[in-house]
């Protein structure tokens, strides 16, 4: 048996999402089954079928230098929005 | 209710699916695989459907309605072939009547979809859209089990009953689709019905026998 992922396309030009998966021999029954367990109400636009080993899977992530200033959040964005919030509120009430 | 050929026919298909139907939801939940499952099941919920849509065009002809034809009549009273009766406790009959099934109903609906009765001719058309996903079901078994002998055992143990489906100017077709011959044997003949209609029977009328004329 093989383990197809299955993604789900709810809406023509939207992107397709894991939806969940099938486990079925082939493809021909992946494809019966899917239809049933991700379609048969009309939620769905098209779908994908990809056998789970078809999946090239990335988990490793080296940042052995701890190098917080390339993540969003070594800034804090919070204090400097209210002080630009407050330039901006003082700019245009002058402006008027 | 004798005598009215229109609706004697749109009974026996009607019975036929609505059997069936109840026959193949006994394996919601312990079908071979959970996919599986959700497909076998989702198959018989459509023959059900199939089955409320004829009984629709039968009461009216009849003047009744689709619960009194379903659920009211005794069993000797139901049309269906003895086909869909049987209370099949392995996955090779089940999935070889399954796919003799479809292909007589396959068979039968496009001699309806051509016959002279427009309003049945609609509704044949509509069921047939549905059953193309029950074919490509029935199909994809079929050819998986092909050469499993235990298959091949239950499909020829239920052949007679497979013929009896149809009607008889059907029949060779319906052997030319399966690769059986007619003259091997002996049809099973609808009209006549088997012991285990009757257990069917008392449970799927059960509730409905438990309080006559309640508003559900």
């Amino acid at each position: 048996m093989t383990v197809f992922e299955v993604f789900r396309q709810e809406k023509k030009g939207q992107a397709f999402q894991h939806a969940g998966s099938v486990v079925a021999p082939d493809a021909a029954f992946a494809d019966a089954w899917a239809r049933e367990q991700y379609g048969r109400r009309g939620e769905s636009e098209a779908l994908w079928l990809v056998p789970r080993e078809s999946i090239h899977q990335v988990t490793e992530w080296a940042d052995e230098f701890d190098l917080k200033y390339r993540r969003v959040d070594g800034y804090s964005i919070k204090e400097r929005l209210r002080i630009a919030r407050e330039r901006a509120g003082r700019a245009s009430a002058g402006d008027r | 209710m004798r005598g009215n050929v229109r609706a004697e026919r749109l009974l026996a298909i009607a019975d036929d699916e609505l059997i069936l139907g109840w026959r193949d939801s006994e394996w919601t939940g312990i079908a071979p695989t959970l996919e599986e499952d959700v497909a076998f099941s989702s198959i018989a919920q459509n023959e059900i459907g199939h089955a409320r849509a004829l009984y629709e065009l039968a009461a009216a002809e009849l003047g009744t309605d689709v619960d009194a034809l379903a659920f009211d009549r005794q069993p000797d009273e139901y049309r269906c072939a003895p086909l869909v009766e049987l209370h099949l406790l392995d996955w090779a009959h089940t999935i070889a009547r399954r796919y003799l099934y479809e292909e007589a109903d396959r068979v039968r609906l496009a001699a309806l979809m051509a016959c002279d009765d427009a309003e049945l001719a609609g509704l044949a058309a509509k069921i047939d859209r549905e059953e193309t996903y029950h074919r490509l079901h029935a199909e994809l078994w079929a050819a998986r089990l092909r050469d499993e002998p235990r298959f091949r055992a239950a499909v020829e143990e239920l052949w007679p009953y497979a013929l009896g489906v149809v009607e008889p100017d059907q029949r060779a077709e319906l052997a030319r689709r399966v690769g059986l011959r007619v003259e091997s044997t002996q049809t099973v003949q609808r009209g006549q019905h088997t012991p285990e209609l009757a257990e069917l029977w008392n449970e799927m009328t059960e509730v409905r026998r438990s309080a006559p004329g309640a508003t559900w």
